[in-house]
Formats: C-alpha cells, sequence, structure tokens
C-alpha cells in the first residue's frame, strides 16, 4: 500500500524529560521517526519537554515546541498548528498516554485530527489490565493468574486453584510493604493476614509465581497489511522478578531451543495481530526453565527502551519503519536501510552476540538499596557486542566506566563459603561478581542455579571467564595462551595484573605476534548480503573487514558512554551536532560509544559508526585502523576527556582546546596561576589528599567548606562540611575508590550561582547568554533551575562576567566550548568551576538563544574565526522571552535514596518553560517537570531553622493562594509569630495524627523540607521524605525552589499559556 | 586436534575439529538461522553437502527429541564455536558426542563470517575438511572441483513404505528425503499418511487411492532426478489432489516442462520473506534449497506463479491451473525456522476434502 496522501501535517509527542524508565531511548527513536516523516515530504511538528533531545532541534522538525506535556498544552498546540495528524508511538508511555487522553476527551475528533501509528482501541486492549487479559484469553495466551482478594479464605482458594508459589502484593501501601511470596498453605495465610491489615483498603492481589522463570522478549513489528515480522528476541540472564531494564541481556536467545523460540515468536505474531498493531510492540514473556509453560507478562504497544536496544542489536531501524508504517507504508514496500538491496519486511539474522547491562546510580545514591526488584532503577545502559559471549559480558562490564574491568573487580575473597551463598541469594547489580566468586571457592552450577535461577549455560560462560584467570595466574602466557584470553576480550590491564607483568609488556607481545583486534560488520544478514552501512564491533581472532577509507580528513568523534546522573543525554546531543558539523566541513566522521539508547550510536550519523567500549586499549584498535587526522573529546563529557592522554599517546592530535589546558582548569596550582594572573577572585582553599589535611584546611578556611575530589562528575562526592567529623564522613566516601587526583577543599559561599557557556577561538569568545541559578550556591548547577537571560544580577556585574570568561578562556587557550560557573555576592563575581568542554547546559541555552554553538565551536576546532561566523563576539544580546531548566529526578523509583539537594548531583533530566514572562516560563518548567498544582491545597513546612525568616514569607504566598499550611511545632510557630495560619502537627515518632498520617492521607500538595546541612542529617526528614516521594507527594529541599514556586502560581492560568515555536527563534 | 577447510578456489580455514576425523570433500553451503541447528544437522535436504552455521554459538541446548530425520545428514559441519555446556531442560547429551556418535566430521573455531562471505560473492563451491596437516593443495584443489553431489535422494530415502495412523484423509507422501515434520504437520490434521520411498512408482500411489498426495523435500540438483519427474508427470495427470514442498515443487514444474537453475549461493535460513501473491501478503519462511525454477520456462497456462521471494524476486511457489495442486520452495513445515506458513497444510486439507 502506497503512503496515505491524506497525511501531510504531523505532530511528534516526545517523551519528556529523562527520568528512570523513560529515558534517551524516545530521543533516539523520535528523532529517527522525525528525520524519516520529513525524507517523506511532510511538515512536521514537534512538542517535547526536553531541551536536552536531539529531536527537539529545529534541523529535525519543522516547527519545535519545547512546551510541558499536557492535554491543555497539547490541544492549544494542535488548534494553533493544525496538524492533521498525531504520531504518539514515539515517546514513550508519556506521550501514549497524552493521546489517549485527547482521545477520549473527544478533542481530536472534534478537530479533525487522526491518531497515526496506533488505534484507542490497540491502546486500550494493550494498557487496561482487565482489557489486555480478556484479549489474551480469547486468543488463547495465557497471563499469570491473579485474583484481587478481600479474606484470607478467598486467598487460600484462589492459590490451591492456581498452585503455589503465590506472589501478594497489597494494594495501597508503601513500596510494596506486606507483601511477599508464600510457598504453602501456612505462609500464604501468615502473609495475607498481614497484608490484608496493612492495605488501606483491605485488598490483596494474588498471582501466581513466575519468579525465576526465563524471561524472553520479542520485538515485533506490523503493517497495516497484517505483515508481521519479528526483529529480535532477547534473553534476560536474571529471571523473572527483575525488571528488565535492570536485567543483563543477551540478544539473541542462547538457551531456547527452536521449539519454545518459534514457540514465542508465534506467540508473539497472534499477539500484534490481534491488537491490531501498525508500527513496533514489545512483547515480554516469562518461560518455565523446564517445560514449555508460559506466560505474557507485557505488551507494549510502541517503540520502548527495548525496542532501541534490539534496532542497534540488530542495525534494523525500527522506530523509522514504524513511521513508514504509520504513513501506510507496507513492509515489503520499506527498503531494509542497512543493505539497500531488500526491504523491511525480513528478519534481521545475528552472526553475534550482543549483551547488555543496566547502568545503575548507586555511586550516587550511597544509601539507596542495591536490589533489583521489579521497579526499574537504571539510569542508563551499555550494550557490546562480539561474536562469543564471554567477550561481549567482558567488553560491556568495561562500559560501563564504574571502575570495572573483568569480574575480579569486586572483590569477595575475604567470604566464607556460608556468607557467600548468603550474598548470592540477594539479588543486585554485582550478582555476577559473586558468581564468579562461588566458582572460584568451587560452588557447584547446580547450587549457584538454585539460588540465582540464573540458567546454567550462563554460569558456565562466567566460569569460561575464572577459568582462563587461573590459566593467567598459573600457566607460562604463551602465545596461545594469550590468544585466547584476547578472544575472551581480557584487556592487557587484567592480563598484566594476572601473570605479574606491565601492561605495555602484554601489548607489546600482542603486537609483536599480530594479536590485534579485527572489526566485524553488523549487516542484518549475518554476511547474506551485501551491506553498505559501516557499523562495526571488534573481535579477535578473525579477519578484519573494515575498509580503508583514505581522501578526505578523517576526525574521530568519542562519545559519552552510558546515561548517568551527572553525564546525560545533552552529551549525546553535543557528540551528534559536532559530528554533522564535522561532515558539513567535508570531514569523514567515525564515533565510538556504546550506548544502545542514543541517537550517536544510530547508523547514519557518521560515516562509520564503531559500538565498541571507551577505553583507552579498545580506542586504539580503531585508531591503529583508521589512523584518524585529529580526535575530539571535548563534546562526549568526562567519558571522553578521560581518553585525552591516551589518545594523545597514541599520536593522534586532539583537536580544540590541548590537554594541558584542559589540565590547567582541573589541577588547582596551576589553575590558580592563571586566576592570579587573570585578576580573578576565587573561593579560596587547597588540596588535599588525607582527612588530616582536609581538616587543617577547613579550619584556616573556617567553616563551612565545601569537598570534592577533582576531576569528577556532576560533582560526584561533593558535600558541604559544616565541622571536622563531616570532613572524616566525607573524605572517607571519597577516598573509596581510590584517587588519582586531589580533593579540593574550598570556603562555601553563599551567593547567587551564575553560569556560562562560550565558544572560543583563541582570541575572541562568543557567550550566547547568561544563566542564573534560582537555588543559591551549595546546589549542584544541574540540580538547580536555570533561568536564562540571567534576571537580578545587575549591567556591571554581566560586564564582569563577560570579562572574566574572556580572559580565562584566553589563558586556557580554549578553542572550542567552555563552561565556567561563578557566585556572585553583592557585586563581587568569584569563580568555582571551569570546564575547558561542552557542558549540560549547552543543548538549553543553544536552543534558547538561537544560536548552534556546537556547530560554531566545531568550525572554531578546525580553525575558524568567530569574527568569520557572522555573530558578534562578546555577549549576545539577550531574547526578549524568558528560558527556565528545570530539573527532573527520579527518587520514587530509588529505595532509599536521600533526595534533599547539596553540591552532588541528583536529578536525571530536564525540561524547559519558554516564554515572555519569568513566572510563565517558571510555571511552565514546573507544569513540565510534573508539578501540577494545585490539587487538594495543603501542604506542609518543615524548616531548618536558618530558613525560618524566609520560609513564612513564602508561606503567606501560599496561604494566600489559598494553601491550608501543616507545619512542625517549631516552623508552625515562626508561622503564627509572623500572622500566618498554620497548623501544628507532630513529628512522624510522635503520637497520630503525626506528619506521616498527613502524607500517607494523600491529602497533601507539597512539601518544603529543608535539612539541616552537614553529615548530621536528621533521620527524621530522611524518612518524611521518602515516604512523599514514594506517595507521589511533591518535595521541595530548597527555599528558593519553593519561592519561584509560590511565584510562579500566584501568576499564571493553564489554559492561558503562549506556545513559542523555538525553530523561529 | 586441527583441523583444516580447504576451498576450491585454494582458501584454507585452520580450526579445531570436532566429529569424526574422517576427511570429506563436499559442496559448502551457508545456513544463517540462529536456532535448530539439530533441525538443520538432522535435514536429509543436506545430503551431499558440508553446512556452515553463520550463528557463532552453536550447541547451546544440546541434543534434544528435535530431530528431523533418524540421523545427522550433512557430510560436514562447520562452525564458529561448540558449545562446552549445553543448558536445556530437554538436553540429552552434547553436540559434540552426537557428531561424533553419527560420524560427521568438522570443524571449529573458524571465521565463519569471513567463509559466508567467500561463499557469497563466489557462490556456492566445493571444499574439503581434513585433519592431515601435510596436506597438497596441488593434489587436493582438481578432486575439489571434480566433485558433484550426485543422486542423493536415493541415500536419504526410506527403504521401505511406513504408515503414521490416522482416521482423516489418506496421503501419500513421496519421501525424497523429507524432514520429519511434514508428515507430522499431515497426521496432526488426522491425515493418516503413507510415506513411499521415492523409488515407487506412480501408478502403486494412485492404486493406493490416496486423497491427497505430498511430494516431499531433499537433496540434490533436480534435474538429475529423471525418473522421478517421469512418475511426478503421471501423478500430475491424476485429480488427485497434490502439495508439494521444496524438490517436490521443483520436480512438478520439470514435469511440467519448466527448467530449474543452481543459485549463487541459494536461500538457507529462517528469514526469507515469501510474498502470496493471491492477497500480498508477507510471510516469513523458512527455507534450504540451491537450485531454484524459472517461473518464466513454466506456461502460464499450466502454472500461475503464487508466491515469490521479497529480497531477489525468485519463485516460490506455483498454483497449477485447472488442478488441485500447489506447490512451495519454502518450508512450511518449519523446524528449524518460523511456522508461519503453517497454514498451507490446512489449505491442501481443505483441497482434499473439497475432492473428495
Amino acid at each position: 500500500m502506497p503512503r496515505n496522501s491524506k497525511i501531510k501535517k504531523v505532530l511528534v509527542i516526545g517523551s519528556g524529560p529523562i527520568v528512570i524508565g523513560q529515558a534517551a531511548e524516545f530521543d533516539y527513536a523520535g528523532t529517527q521517526a522525525c528525520r524519516s516523516l520529513k525524507e517523506e515530504g511532510l511538515e512536521v511538528v514537534l512538542l517535547n519537554s526536553n531541551p536536552a533531545t536531539i529531536m527537539t532541534d529545529k534541523d529535525i522538525a519543522d516547527r519545535v515546541y519545547i512546551e510541558p506535556l499536557t492535554v491543555e498544552v497539547v490541544e492549544q498546540l494542535i488548534l494553533k498548528e493544525k496538524p492533521d495528524s498525531v504520531l504518539p508511538t514515539l515517546g514513550g508511555q508519556a506521550a501514549l498516554n497524552l493521546a489517549m487522553e485527547l482521545e477520549e476527551n473527544g478533542f481530536l475528533r472534534r478537530n479533525n485530527v487522526r491518531l497515526i501509528g496506533t488505534t484507542s482501541e490497540t491502546i486500550k486492549k494493550a494498557e487496561d489490565r482487565l482489557e489486555f487479559k480478556t484479549t489474551m484469553e480469547k486468543i488463547g495466551e495465557p497471563c499469570a493468574a491473579s485474583l484481587v482478594v478481600e479474606s484470607v479464605e478467598e486467598g487460600v482458594k484462589f492459590a490451591e486453584k492456581i498452585g503455589y508459589p503465590v506472589v501478594l502484593r497489597p494494594a495501597y501501601t508503601l513500596g510494596g510493604s506486606g507483601g511477599g511470596i508464600a510457598d504453602n498453605r501456612g505462609q500464604l495465610v501468615e502473609i495475607l493476614e498481614n497484608g490484608l491489615r496493612l492495605s488501606r483498603v483491605g485488598q490483596v492481589l494474588v498471582e501466581r509465581c513466575i519468579a525465576g522463570w526465563k524471561e524472553i522478549e520479542y520485538e515485533v513489528m506490523r503493517d497495516s497489511n497484517g505483515n508481521c515480522i519479528t526483529v529480535c528476541n532477547m534473553e534476560n540472564m536474571d529471571p523473572v522478578g527483575v525488571h528488565t531494564g535492570d536485567s543483563i541481556v543477551v540478544a539473541p536467545s542462547q538457551t531456547l531451543g527452536d521449539k519454545e523460540y518459534q514457540m514465542l515468536r508465534t506467540s508473539a505474531l497472534n499477539i500484534i495481530s490481534e491488537l491490531n498493531i501498525t508500527g513496533g510492540c514489545n512483547v515480554q514473556y516469562a518461560l518455565h526453565p523446564e517445560t514449555f509453560e508460559y506466560c505474557v507478562i507485557e505488551v507494549n504497544p510502541r517503540v520502548s527502551r527495548s525496542s532501541a536496544l534490539a534496532s542497534k542489536a540488530t542495525g534494523y531501524p525500527i522506530a523509522k519503519v514504524a513511521a513508514k508504517i504509520a504513513l501506510g507504508y507496507t513492509l515489503d514496500e520499506i527498503k531494509n536501510a542497512v543493505t539497500k538491496k531488500t526491504y523491511a519486511s525480513f528478519e534481521p539474522m545475528l552472526d553475534y552476540c550482543v549483551v547488555k547491562i543496566p547502568r545503575l546510580p548507586f555511586d550516587k545514591f550511597i544509601s539507596a538499596k542495591r536490589t533489583l526488584t521489579t521497579q526499574m532503577k537504571a539510569t542508563g545502559e551499555v550494550m557490546s557486542i562480539c561474536d562469543n559471549f564471554e567477550g561481549a559480558l567482558m567488553k560491556a562490564v568495561r562500559s560501563l566506566e564504574q571502575h570495572v574491568d573483568s569480574l575480579m573487580s569486586y572483590d569477595y575473597s575475604h567470604l566464607s563459603r556460608e556468607e557467600l551463598l548468603e550474598e548470592l541469594a540477594v539479588v543486585d547489580d554485582l550478582r555476577i561478581f559473586k558468581i564468579a566468586e562461588a566458582i572460584r571457592q568451587g560452588i557447584g552450577y547446580d547450587e549457584i542455579h538454585d539460588i540465582s535461577k540464573i540458567d546454567k549455560w550462563f554460569i558456565d560462560k562466567i566460569a569460561v571467564l575464572v577459568e582462563m584467570e587461573t590459566r593467567l595466574k598459573s600457566e607460562p602466557l604463551t602465545v596461545r595462551l594469550l590468544k585466547e584470553a584476547k578472544r575472551m576480550e581480557f584487556t592487557d590491564k587484567t592480563i598484566a595484573a594476572l601473570t605479574g607483568r606491565e601492561e605495555s609488556v602484554i601489548c607489546s607481545m600482542r603486537y609483536e605476534n599480530g594479536i590485534t583486534a579485527a572489526y566485524k560488520m553488523v549487516d542484518t544478514c549475518a554476511a547474506e548480503f551485501a551491506a553498505e552501512t559501516p557499523y562495526y564491533y571488534s573481535v579477535y581472532g578473525s579477519e578484519n573487514e573494515v575498509e580503508q577509507t583514505t581522501g578526505r580528513k578523517k576526525v574521530l568523534v568519542l562519545g559519552s558512554g552510558p546515561i548517568r546522573i551527572g553525564q546525560g543525554i545533552e552529551f549525546d546531543f553535543c557528540s551528534v551536532h559536532c559530528t554533522w558539523a564535522f561532515s558539513k566541513e567535508g570531514y569523514e566522521t567515525i564515533i565510538v560509544n556504546n550506548n544502545p539508547e542514543t541517537v550517536s550510536t544510530d547508523f547514519d550519523i557518521a560515516d562509520k559508526l564503531y559500538f565498541e567500549p571507551l577505553t583507552p586499549e579498545d580506542v586504539k584498535g580503531i585508531v591503529d585502523l583508521e589512523k584518524p587526522d585529529g580526535a575530539v573529546v571535548q563534546f562526549g563529557g568526562q567519558t571522553a576527556i578521560k581518553l585525552t592522554e591516551s589518545l594523545m599517546k597514541m599520536g593522534v592530535p586532539i583537536l580544540g582546546t590541548s590537554a594541558e589546558n584542559v589540565d590547567a582548569a582541573e589541577d588547582r596550582e596551576l589553575f590558580d596561576e592563571i586566576l592570579e594572573k587573570c585578576g580573578i577572585p576565587r573561593p579560596t582553599g587547597g588540596t588535599v589528599y588525607t582527612a588530616e589535611e582536609a581538616k587543617k584546611v577547613a579550619n584556616e578556611l573556617g567553616y563551612p567548606v565545601l569537598v570534592r575530589p577533582s576531576y569528577v562528575l556532576g560533582g560526584q562526592g561533593m558535600q558541604i562540611a559544616i565541622n571536622d567529623h563531616d570532613i572524616d564522613e566525607f573524605i572517607g566516601i571519597i577516598n573509596r575508590i581510590a584517587q588519582d587526583h586531589p580533593i579540593l577543599v574550598d570556603k562555601y559561599l553563599q551567593g547567587k550561582e551564575i553560569e556560562v557557556d562560550a565558544v572560543c577561538d583563541g582570541e575572541d569568545i562568543l557567550i550566547p547568554g547568561i544563566m542564573e541559578h534560582i537555588e543559591r550556591a551549595g546546589i549542584h548547577s544541574g540540580d538547580s533551575i536555570s533561568v536564562y537571560p540571567a534576571r537580578s544580577i545587575s549591567e556591571k556585574t554581566k560586564r564582569t562576567i563577560e570579562d572574566y570568561t574572556k580572559k580565562l578562556a584566553r589563558s586556557l587557550h580554549v578553542i572550542g566550548l567552555i563552561n565556567i560557573q561563578f557566585i556572585v555576592c553583592k557585586e563581587e563575581v568569584y569563580v568555582i568551576e571551569v570546564n575547558p568542554r561542552s557542558s549540560r547546559t549547552v543543548p538549553y541555552i543553544s536552543k534558547v538563544t538561537g544560536i548552534p554553538i556546537v556547530p560554531l565551536a566545531t568550525k572554531v576546532i578546525i580553525g575558524g574565526k568567530i569574527k568569520e561566523s557572522g555573530y558578534k563576539p562578546g555577549l549576545q544580546p539577550e531574547a526578549d522571552y524568558f528560558a527556565v531548566k528545570m530539573p527532573v529526578f527520579s527518587f520514587e523509583k530509588i529505595r532509599g535514596a536521600d533526595i534533599s539537594l547539596g553540591p552532588e548531583m541528583k536529578s536525571t533530566g530536564e525540561c524547559l518553560g519558554i516564554a515572555k514572562t519569568f513566572d510563565e516560563a517558571l510555571y511552565k518548567a514546573f507544569l513540565g517537570a510534573g508539578i501540577k498544582l494545585p490539587k487538594h491545597k495543603n501542604m506542609i513546612i518543615t524548616v531548618r531553622d536558618e530558613d525560618k525568616d524566609e520560609v513564612v514569607e513564602i508561606g503567606r504566598r501560599f496561604e494566600k493562594i489559598g494553601y491550608r499550611i501543616f507545619a512542625t511545632r517549631g516552623t508552625a510557630q515562626a508561622m503564627k509569630a509572623a500572622g500566618v495560619k498554620a497548623n501544628a502537627v507532630s513529628k512522624i515518632e510522635q503520637e497520630s495524627p503525626n506528619l506521616m498520617d498527613l502524607i500517607l492521607g494523600h491529602k497533601i500538595d507539597l512539601i518544603i523540607d529543608t535539612p539541616p546541612q552537614g553529615a548530621e542529617r536528621g533521620k527524621d526528614g530522611f524518612v518524611i521524605r521518602r515516604n512523599a516521594i514514594e506517595t507521589g507527594v511533591n518535595v521541595l529541599t530548597a527555599i528558593d525552589t519553593a519561592r519561584a514556586l509560590a511565584e510562579s502560581l500566584e501568576n499564571t492560568n493553564i489554559r492561558k499559556l503562549t506556545l513559542i515555536d523555538i525553530a523561529k527563534i | 586436534m586441527k583441523a583444516f577447510l580447504i576451498l576450491e578456489d585454494g582458501t584454507v580455514f585452520t580450526g579445531t575439529s570436532i566429529g569424526s576425523e574422517r576427511e570429506v570433500i563436499s559442496e559448502i553451503v551457508f545456513n544463517t538461522s540462529m536456532t535448530g541447528y539439530l533441525e538443520v544437522l538432522t535435514d536429509p535436504s543436506y545430503a551431499g553437502q558440508a553446512v556452515v552455521m553463520t550463528y557463532p554459538l552453536i550447541g547451546n541446548y544440546g541434543i534434544t527429541p528435535d530431530m528431523e530425520s533418524c540421523r545427522a545428514r550433512p557430510d560436514g559441519y562447520i562452525v564458529r564455536e561448540l558449545s562446552r555446556f549445553p543448558s536445556n531442560f530437554r538436553c540429552e547429551g552434547t553436540i559434540q558426542d552426537f557428531l561424533k556418535e553419527q560420524g560427521i566430521p568438522g570443524i571449529a573455531g573458524i571465521d565463519t563470517r569471513a567463509l559466508t562471505k567467500i561463499l557469497r560473492e563466489k557462490g556456492t563451491m566445493n571444499g574439503m575438511i581434513t585433519v592431515n596437516e601435510n596436506f597438497d593443495l596441488k593434489e587436493i584443489l582438481p578432486k575439489l572441483k571434480e566433485y558433484q553431489v550426485g543422486d542423493v535422494v536415493s541415500k536419504v530415502t526410506c527403504r521401505e513404505p511406513y504408515i503414521l495412523k490416522g482416521d482423516g484423509p489418506k496421503v501419500a507422501l513421496m519421501d525424497f528425503g523429507a524432514k520429519n515434520n511434514i508428515a507430522k504437520s499431515l497426521n496432526k490434521r488426522g491425515c493418516e499418511v503413507k510415506v513411499y520411498p521415492a523409488s515407487v512408482s506412480a501408478s502403486d500411489i494412485i492404486a493406493s487411492k490416496p486423497d491427497g498426495i505430498m511430494l516431499s523435500n531433499g537433496p540434490g540438483d533436480p534435474e538429475t532426478c529423471t525418473s522421478i519427474i517421469e512418475e511426478v508427470r503421471k501423478l500430475y495427470q491424476t485429480d488427485i489432489p497434490i502439495f508439494a514442498i521444496c524438490l517436490g515443487h521443483q520436480l512438478m514444474a520439470l514435469a511440467n516442462g519448466a527448467k530449474t537453475y543452481k543459485l549463487k549461493y541459494g536461500h538457507r535460513g529462517g528469514n526469507h520473506p515469501v510474498k502470496d501473491l493471491s492477497n500480498h501478503r508477507v510471510y516469513i519462511s523458512s527455507q534450504n534449497h540451491g537450485y531454484a525454477v524459472d517461473a518464466a520456462t513454466l506456461d502460464r497456462a499450466v502454472a500461475q506463479e503464487a508466491f515469490v521471494n521479497v529480497n531477489d524476486g525468485t519463485n516460490e511457489g506455483f498454483s497449477y491451473v485447472g488442478k488441485n495442486i500447489f506447490t512451495v520452495q519454502f518450508h512450511p513445515e518449519a523446524c528449524p525456522g518460523p511456522q508461519d506458513s503453517g497454514y498451507l497444510f490446512d489449505r491442501f486439507m481443505d483441497m482434499m476434502k473439497g475432492a473428495r
């Protein structure tokens, strides 16, 4: 069927801010889809509240709205832009939910707008629990049997019918408390009685227990003619019980015979057909490990994180094909973009093995529970490709950038057998390391399997790796042994450690014997057809098939690896734009990255894509082969920066700011010299290695002081210390990981925090705009609300900032981007941090000023001048509207994480509010972040003593808007004294009604809770904040954020927002 | 032990010996299926060929009861890596032991992707698997060039007829090297299936008064099966409904004057899209063939093209005009591979019911 010619203008809805469970994969899918739509000559209107995305670029869509994803906004946008169709299947659950609401309220029908890519009936059938169950029953596809019961008898009867074990989930309790797994009647009665009592509504869900079954996924595509294909199947190494997003996943499945494989494949095709899906769909199964019995766990009638992974694992561009199907094309009409010879109506065949490992945020949330459950916790993931599983696993492990490069990276050798068995039973992100240790200690496969339920095939693969460790330790290192170790992707460093040699010795031995990585192509068809898409992975012991390219100048662009807190999608935005810019300048571009969720690893972004770990050794293999004329590291975050030195040793010129100058910004003494030379003040401080030294410096400076390691991401390990005790604790935490660089201790200054990104060509600078943080210094810049243009600093201060930026950029010989953070106390400007590279705010400031700073920086890097760029050097004129960047958190996903803000970054994403007035921009930003107020108009205020004066005024404003205020005794007294009505409530350990009852009563909109500074934070506050987050209450932990919210609520109306097309800026 | 794979063009791959250490000369073909290595290993259509698995990890779930005939059929087996520890609830043994027991020589540890690319670029060619380190290419290459697959149908067909009991339509299945699941698919639908050796005469089949005739898959060059083609022609002339798969499909076309030709490197795998020209639906099919029917050589008045391959446009099936006969190049019985075209057995059932 040719494409539907009635479709001319399409509204594509994105997925909004990055949160755990809804991340960069939707930028990848959305970007691919938009490009695919534009290829067809359609007009694309894009809506997404996330400014860090590539999809919100004016190159990607014709009209771009970075506005909150609410029904009101979409309605206004449709009325304004009048698209004929809405495509909601590429923006995750967020977009799908919006589409459903618009369909159900009749808005789409009234305005003659069609939903393409899916129908509301399909969404309902897949998403509504009951309808889904009915549909599956109709076509004979089994789901795990479940029933909501209100009595013990009912539960026993049902459990006896479906068989033990059963899972019990009480309705409406906190974080699933009161639930559990019952293996027999006795356990069932005990848990059920308790669960019924704990449940607020006296209901418990009794469900057939499928924990421990194999978890298998299929990615399926279907067109309007009913043609179906499966793109890929995937097997979770972690059995059912761990969210697939937190599981180690391998593609294709490894332990399924053709019988099981085809049984589930046929089921997946039956399901997609019955749901009448046109586009992509993900079906998750639980497969009994010892029978052919299976259950459908879940169906996602849209592209998903798994589909991004499947696309990268196979080379099949699911989102692109889904977009074409939405326009009416059938699979046999769409060319396979990889082979360019065959069509989209085929199934990819892999001749390699893919391993995905989640990137979990436990390094950021030290207090959080590491346990993995059905609630996803990962912020990102890495993928690796190899022609053997062992190699793929090893490559994925070192791609994580968590100080791990082998199965020995976590040491459990001190544990006794019993302790180890106990540890094995803990389902967390360290399981593979524990299994490796269990094998080292001689614990059998059966025992490990019985505890972990991990298939023995995977356990054996870990054993193969452990055996290689032993051989390297005990046998002479022959060429043959070295070859075998390299085939399993042991790094030179690991081999060196095991054989007691220097890494350089191993490296030379390799090169002398011709043991180097070969590169193979991902071609969707296991070499059956010649492919043209240069998408490669490395493997040892095979023939290289990458074609040598010459002629054009070659640039190596190093990506930013897995998404983690502190290094998010922004750096992918920068990498992609830099690649495009180099391409425009006539360069051949080569990207190295290992993140399957991102746009940069789409096969048609660069001329060549290497899907590889970002370590010196892995990059060297590529450098040996490609011999690039230069590498850019300033766009790939800390991941790329860390490779600078190694690249230079390989003889690859670093394009842009030189390595010495990057160092100068990080090296305290060098940097101090530069500041002094330029006459720029900074908070006083010193560098230390030990707690004793730190205490000495801190006492000289006077508390409070800021403590942090140098060379870190997102303020990792950064803390405000108020006494010696804090210093001991913080230095202890920092030094848990050996530090190559000193720790910095600085005087903590409380003032306005200001941030600029600038391009420098060595002479001139260009500052697109000055950003001001709403929260005062002390809260990580990534967690602060950022406002452009800066509102509360004087013209004189702005000029000082421009002057300092210029001086610093020139002294550091910056060629390309620089990011500087300042603190402004009255009229005094201090520099607190300089990063001679791209930053988190680059996409945001580019979009709101319309100045494409990444392409500008790229031009400068290859010798261009700002003066020739069409922009006048210096600070650019301010825009006539306000843009507010709001951090977004995923605290509810990470149990046990402290949500209070401080110098260490905790947000996972961001959204934007842009408007003519500051209040509206701020309101939009809050709205975009999901803070939709007011609802019940009840709030709780509990603040530390220092904030009491300020909070009174904020309370007064909320009272005026109509809020009923509850406050802890001290806070309530302060309010009453100032004439603000506040109801005093007891703290949580006191008798009811206390704070906790209020929170659990689901009647509270908002909590303002500022925790005391220093390590000794109240336990109470922690419990309050956690519970509030888990019940879905908005919590603000900074007084400035609270004030801003009051201000925005006072002045705005959700029905009267003006929408701004940023493509026109 | 070291093993070598020597190709007709002089390329030598060095790997490790698996299975039997016997030296073998064979035609080298590749299969892209990611699961179903056991079904491939026991598919009689591989007689006379050594098969390369493009998926690198083979043997992961060991040996299960999923055999498509009573024994291993290829002359040789070529893989990147054999799993040392199979894991599956139905696993009865390792593939290493199976290959040894069955006396199949093989080679592991070679770059199967590089080999596949050679076969793709230069076309299917002959090769030798040997453990003799002192091989002499000058001596071997002429032998390799000479090798012909020859008459393999007679090697793989059943010796004696046998019956799968059922109370539905009676089907006569001509076994040219049939995969078990063809008879099973019919039997599952209630058919009583009588399996005949390939040498059976048309008159014997007709005399048994079957409700339908099934022509199976099988190995080798269809044009060399001259006597079978004669018998098939006689069957064509009856009114008995006929369904033919793979070699059977080719033989029916040859019996009606069409020509077959050798594909450059064949279709072997579980991902081939075929389009049903009656409704333009595309099905993913399981395939295993090195020859194809040249659709242009079959009179349109005799047969209409019913299926084509979406990738390369080659013929995938015919519907015979005025006859209850339809034939397909691909494998609706799957095993291994997608079951999407299993509905064709239902169509055959309907045809038999209609004719009764």
